[in-house]
């Protein structure tokens, strides 16, 4: 038997264009979602004569948005700067806390809990107190994003860490391997899917976290974030600064959230169930 | 063998002697083990293994033929007697194949079976010539690079034994390896586990709980009860090596599997 093309018979053809369609759609719907609504909002504003001072339309957001690019922009900078901070030391620290409490039973029972009460308490609770006992403003808003990002690195972590298969586990034993290697050669390894599932929370809670910080930090001191133009804007009644503020801080979570997203999937598409593409 | 190629020289490749004439390799003597609650896994058991044996445990479950083979690798200590190895245990003596292939995912086949190497400290270009021929015995040269999710079940098994052997052990475990697979693949995978210890001599210590399995591979097949697990009998497979797919035919190969067969049921009405 030669088939020298292709046949394709209609439950074939009919999967193959809902695929196609799906890909497209993916895409396009929500970008119709977004039209839609910045044409409502617009009409919205527009048709009721709302003043701009109550709710600007999407336009004069835009405006603001190119003529406090520069401020806007430095702001965003100092925000993004603390919650990469944030993430990086939250990185540390959650493996280094994940990694003792797994090689020490003791030290976990020891901490463990109050891990989870930090984790549990809101930081807006907690900030105050931390601008008053820490002079340097930097470092107390790393500290405030900082509890916000650690936990789920701690908790994925440690999960992935006790998830190594039991059978390979045997194995090192057998070959006489020592607590580092197995931990170097078997556990982080094992952890690894985890702790990336565990990264990607913590990018988006740092950027909370940080803005948090701002808020509770207040006007008072230098290098001013996004989350204190916003509220400096509130003062003066400048709502569309506000909104163009709010939109650096959405589009900064977004990517943030992307960028971890393909680290996640460039360091596990070798070998991991979740970086595979099924084949159907 | 005199037709290796070159690079077959790099695993020291022994003689099987005659079932008579083989060297003391281990000795178990009475050893026995009670799990915390008072269960006991396996009494009494006495056995010595010699090099080139190919040893089956052959029984039903619960008989304590896994709970052998991890006080053989040392997961666990005997409640009693004990576990002598002739001229004492060295790092990579021991190599073990589990039920399941036990892959690393994350590591391609070349550097799973680096790993028993890898933690003794040794670095891969060092000792890339061992991991070659292993790869090699196993037919699996071409996938050095592949990573485990790549491959079939019965080529991740293949990874498996090839570093079960890559650091030319005394002895090699063996825990119902090729339970999980389709009868074809396994029964390839037993002609070709024969032919692999036919050119390097290993001595196998081999779980199972199918008697024609245990006829085809082994020399000796321990036969062994459940509650508690303990030792019924030794079956001698006297039929030479090589065996292929035509021993596995013969009238040679049925008479032994009645043997062992009957010795099992033995095994199996004692229990009851």
């Amino acid at each position: 038997m030669t088939v020298t093309t292709p046949v394709l018979d209609p439950e074939e053809a009919k999967r193959l264009r809902d695929a196609r369609i799906e890909r497209v759609a993916k895409w396009l719907l929500p970008a119709l979602v977004l039209v839609l609504l910045l044409v409502g909002w617009d009409r919205l504003v527009v048709w009721n004569e709302i003043p701009k001072y109550q709710l600007p339309g999407p336009l004069v957001v835009w405006e603001q948005l190119v003529k406090d690019w520069r401020m806007l922009f430095e702001a965003l900078l100092v925000t993004l700067q603390i919650t990469l901070m944030a993430l990086a030391v939250a990185v540390i620290g959650g493996v280094g806390l994940a990694v003792l409490f797994n090689q020490s039973r003791f030290a976990e029972m020891s901490f463990y809990p109050y891990a989870v009460i930090l984790q549990v308490t809101p930081v807006v609770s907690i900030a105050p107190l931390i601008f008053i006992y820490v002079e340097n403003r930097t470092v107390g808003l790393l500290l405030c994003a900082w509890i916000v990002a650690f936990f789920p690195i701690l908790a994925n972590t440690t999960l992935g860490l006790n998830s190594t298969d039991h059978n390979l586990r045997d194995l090192f034993r057998i070959y006489g391997a020592s607590r580092w290697q197995r931990l170097r050669y078997l556990q982080l390894p094992s952890a690894l899917p985890y702790f990336l599932g565990g990264l990607r929370i913590a990018g988006g809670l740092s950027l909370i976290g940080a803005i948090v910080a701002e808020y509770v930090a207040g006007t008072g001191g230098i290098g001013s974030g996004l989350a204190f133009r916003i509220l400096e804007a509130s003062y003066r009644l400048n709502i569309p600064r506000m909104f163009a503020a709010l939109l650096l801080i959405a589009v900064s979570g977004v990517i943030i959230f992307a960028g971890l997203s393909f680290l996640s999937h460039m360091l596990l598409r070798k070998w991991h169930e979740s970086a595979l593409k099924r084949e159907t | 063998m005199p037709t290796l190629p070159k690079r077959m020289t790099d695993l020291i490749h022994r003689q099987i002697l005659p079932l008579g004439e083989r060297q003391k390799l281990l000795q178990l003597q009475q050893v026995g083990k009670v799990f915390n609650g008072g269960v006991t896994a396996l009494h009494d058991m006495s056995l010595a293994v010699q090099e080139g044996d190919f040893i089956s445990l052959l029984g039903p479950s619960g008989c304590g033929k896994s709970t052998a083979l991890r006080l053989i690798a040392g997961l666990s200590t005997p409640t009693s007697g004990r576990i002598s190895w002739e001229g004492g245990k060295g790092a990579g003596d021991l190599g073990v194949v589990f039920q399941e292939p036990t892959l690393m995912p994350w590591a391609t086949v070349a550097q799973n079976v680096f790993l028993p190497f890898r933690l003794r400290g040794k670095s891969f270009a060092e000792v890339k010539p061992e991991i070659d021929e292993a790869l090699d015995l196993v037919g699996l040269s071409k996938f050095a690079d592949t990573y485990p999710r790549q491959l079939s079940g019965g080529m991740k098994m293949r990874v498996s034994i090839a570093r079960a052997l890559v650091t030319n052990p005394r002895l090699i475990l063996m825990d119902e390896p090729f339970a999980a697979l389709d009868e074809i693949t396994r029964h390839k995978l037993n002609t070709d586990l024969l032919s692999l210890r036919e050119r390097i001599g290993c001595t196998v210590i081999f779980v199972t709980h199918s008697v024609f399995e245990s006829v085809f591979l082994s020399d000796r097949i321990i036969v062994m009860a459940a509650r508690p697990g303990r030792v019924i009998e030794e079956v001698q497979v006297t039929a030479p090596y090589p065996r292929d797919e035509v021993f596995r035919t013969s009238a040679d190969y049925a008479a032994h599997c009645q043997v062992a067969s009957a010795a099992l049921h033995r095994a199996m009405g004692e229990a009851a």
